[in-house]
């Protein structure tokens, strides 16, 4: 079977000369389907830039990257958009739900740049809700939302997408612990449905969830451990 | 499809700023509805002008006594004025075929009062034909004839101003006004001409023997107006009358002391001037269209800039350059037309309105054309922040606060 990640010797270099940072400093990486996969490590150490090389928003300095084993490398910025479109579901600390607009409006606008039809997409964004149990709050606006019900329509936004990889970058940072352990048990259930899911998080418990943890340290992977040999 | 989808994005976008959208829309719709109303008020004036010529006769020619001079020197001191036997010289079917009549006319300005009323006006002493020749029907009443100009019977045809000025509430048929203390009986009103220069409705027509017996005396007359036999012979008719009364004269082109007003010409040369009027007018609304357009840029970059963070998540989540493309551009697209709506029912509102006597005429051509060109100002003007904000990168964008 094809892995959903398959990163060869990734860097991302910012500035220069003096200034030059090694965000990400030749990190290979592959995540097969089905796994659930945590990314740890210190502020600064590059999970979010690993992340965003992950999810197809940032391109590395070298290396090579593959997603379902389509290369990532050479592709333009709508090329990009489409990949994210059909393969990459995103959950965001900050939610990142469009204001102003329905829940449900918000996770169907994925399938809406995918080109499926109105009634179809509705339909979907009306289940996608169900699962994360805001069947009953499909009409209302971001800011008539909880944080933690916020969160839930964004996972729901990225199950509507059906996507091969569900990555989320510190989904809980802004969440009280209540909130917390409604969107893990989620990714624990969506994960038990046979998605992967890779998650970048500063805490334990939160690692604890995924089947393997993988450390990061000042660009590079310091360690790779399955739960079963901790 | 995408078409669709993006229309439908902008205009969620347009709602969620409700009154942002409101007042960038006031801005084309100033300038759509300025274009219009300008456009429709040259275009009144220049209806208002030609009807008031055509009024005259468009087959009339207007022969009036002129001193030639070369810089205020008087190059002919013999002139000799316009008379009688001139005006029965230009009644010649043999030298002047084109010419259908010809009739003096001797003006001058008189007070005439009826019962308990005075109104001061202008006489005009003429022929029967002056009717035919400057296209003057009778609303009641009838005209003069002949026998009343060879028995210089006192009886006249008032113009409608006059008519109302001295029997606002009476049939003035039949009944005497004095004019200079000249008693004359009315016999006929003139049908309302109307006209946006002087009034041709404010004079009182009497048979020039009347007029010289009892006011004026005899001598020259004050002008000859002649008609020619179609609108298409009038250049034919000015040559002959003037060649007539060259030779009558014992003028030439350098010494002439008479001058012949062409009225197609006339004609002609108002419509150029108006047209030009016209384009100045509809110029100063393309210019406020032009501010509404840069209001709407200015709108949509501010718009593009408070929503980076928007479109980075939307790019996140799959959206193509094309689609923020589109979606900004119908944004900036439907604004405009919503301007473009409001300011067209702006006009017409505004174009019931009569100003300075003109009556505003919508033109057909200045709709559809502020309808395309806000199309193009939504296009044009839109096109740089939508731009902006379709090469907006998803990992700034999503980074912007
Ligand atoms: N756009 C950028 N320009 C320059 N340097 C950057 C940029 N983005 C990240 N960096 C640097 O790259 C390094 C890794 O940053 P990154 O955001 O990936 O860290 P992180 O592990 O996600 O940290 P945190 O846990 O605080 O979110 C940091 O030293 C950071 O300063
Ligand atoms: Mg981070």
């Amino acid at each position: 079977m094809t892995a959903v990640v398959e990163m060869h010797d990734i860097t991302k270099v910012y500035g220069q000369g003096e200034a030059e940072v090694r965000a990400v400093d030749g990190i290979s990486l592959t995540v097969e389907p089905g796994e659930y996969v945590a990314i740890m490590g210190a502020s600064g150490s590059g999970k979010s830039t690993v992340m965003n090389i992950i999810g197809a928003l940032d391109v590395a300095t070298s290396g090579t990257y593959k997603i379902d084993g389509v290369d990532i490398g050479d592709l333009d910025d709508d090329a990009l958009s489409l990949v994210r479109n059909r393969r990459i579901g995103f959950i965001f600390q900050a939610f990142n739900l469009i204001p102003r607009m329905s829940a449900a409006s918000n996770v169907e606008l994925p399938l809406m740049y995918r080109g499926v039809r109105r009634s179809e997409r509705r339909r979907r964004a009306l289940d996608a809700l169900a699962k994360v149990g805001l069947a009953d709050r499909s009409h209302h606006q971001p800011n008539e939302l909880s944080g933690g019900q916020q969160q839930r329509v964004a996972v729901a936004r990225a199950l509507a997408m059906d996507p091969s990889l569900m990555l989320a970058d510190e989904p809980t940072g802004n969440l009280d612990s209540r909130s917390t352990a409604d969107v893990l048990d989620l990714l624990d259930e969506i994960h038990s449905e046979g998605k992967t899911i890779v998650i970048i998080t500063h805490e334990d418990d939160v690692a604890e969830r995924a089947g393997r943890v993988v450390t990061l340290r000042d660009g590079k992977v310091e360690s790779d451990v399955l739960a079963a040999a901790r | 499809m995408i078409f669709i989808e993006a229309l439908r994005s902008g205009w969620q976008a347009i709602l969620a700023n409700r009154l942002r959208s409101i007042l960038t829309t006031l801005g084309i719709m100033i300038g759509v509805a300025a274009v219009i109303i300008l456009v429709a008020f040259g275009q009144g004036a220049s209806n208002s002008v030609t009807s008031s010529i055509q009024s005259l006769g468009s087959n009339l020619l207007y022969v009036t006594p002129e001193n030639p001079n070369r810089d205020g020197e008087i190059v002919n001191p013999s002139v000799q004025e316009l008379t009688v036997d001139d005006a029965i010289a230009l009644n010649d079917p043999v030298r002047a075929p084109d010419i259908a009549g010809a009739a003096p006319e001797r003006r001058t300005a008189v007070t005439c009062t009826s019962e308990d009323r005075s109104h001061s006006t202008q006489i005009v002493g003429t022929w029967p034909s002056f009717f035919s020749i400057n296209n003057s029907p009778v609303s009641a009443g009838a005209y003069f004839s002949n026998a009343d100009e060879l028995s210089a019977r006192r009886i006249t045809v008032i113009g409608s101003t006059v008519a109302e000025s001295l029997f606002p509430e009476s049939d003035p048929l039949g009944r005497q006004i004095a004019c200079n203390g000249v008693p004359f009986t009315v016999v006929g009103v003139q049908a309302e001409k109307g006209g946006a220069f002087a009034n041709p409705d404010d004079v009182v027509i009497a048979p020039l023997s009347a007029v010289e017996n009892s006011i004026t005396g005899y001598g020259e007359v004050s002008a000859i107006s002649v008609q020619a036999s179609s609108s298409e012979t009038t250049d034919d008719a000015e040559e002959q009358a003037i060649a007539i009364l060259d030779e009558r004269h014992g003028t030439t082109e350098g010494t002439r002391d008479f001058e012949v007003f062409n009225q197609a010409s006339l004609l002609d040369t108002a419509n150029t001037a108006l047209g030009i009027f016209t384009a100045l007018l509809g110029a100063v609304g393309a210019i406020s269209l032009l501010v509404g357009g840069i209001g709407i840029t200015n709108i949509m970059l501010v718009s593009v800039t408070e929503r980076t963070r928007e479109i980075g998540i939307r790019k996140a989540i799959g959206a193509s350059r094309r689609f923020i493309l589109l979606q900004f551009l119908l944004e900036a697209t439907v604004l405009s037309l919503f301007g473009a709506t409001a300011g067209l029912g702006l006009a017409l509102l505004v174009a019931q309105i009569e100003i300075a006597g003109i009556s505003p005429s919508v033109v057909p051509v200045s709709v559809v054309g502020a309808y395309v060109i806000s199309v193009a100002i939504g296009l044009f003007f839109g096109s740089y922040p939508a731009k902006r904000a379709a090469s907006l990168r998803p990992i700034e964008a999503l980074r912007h606060e």
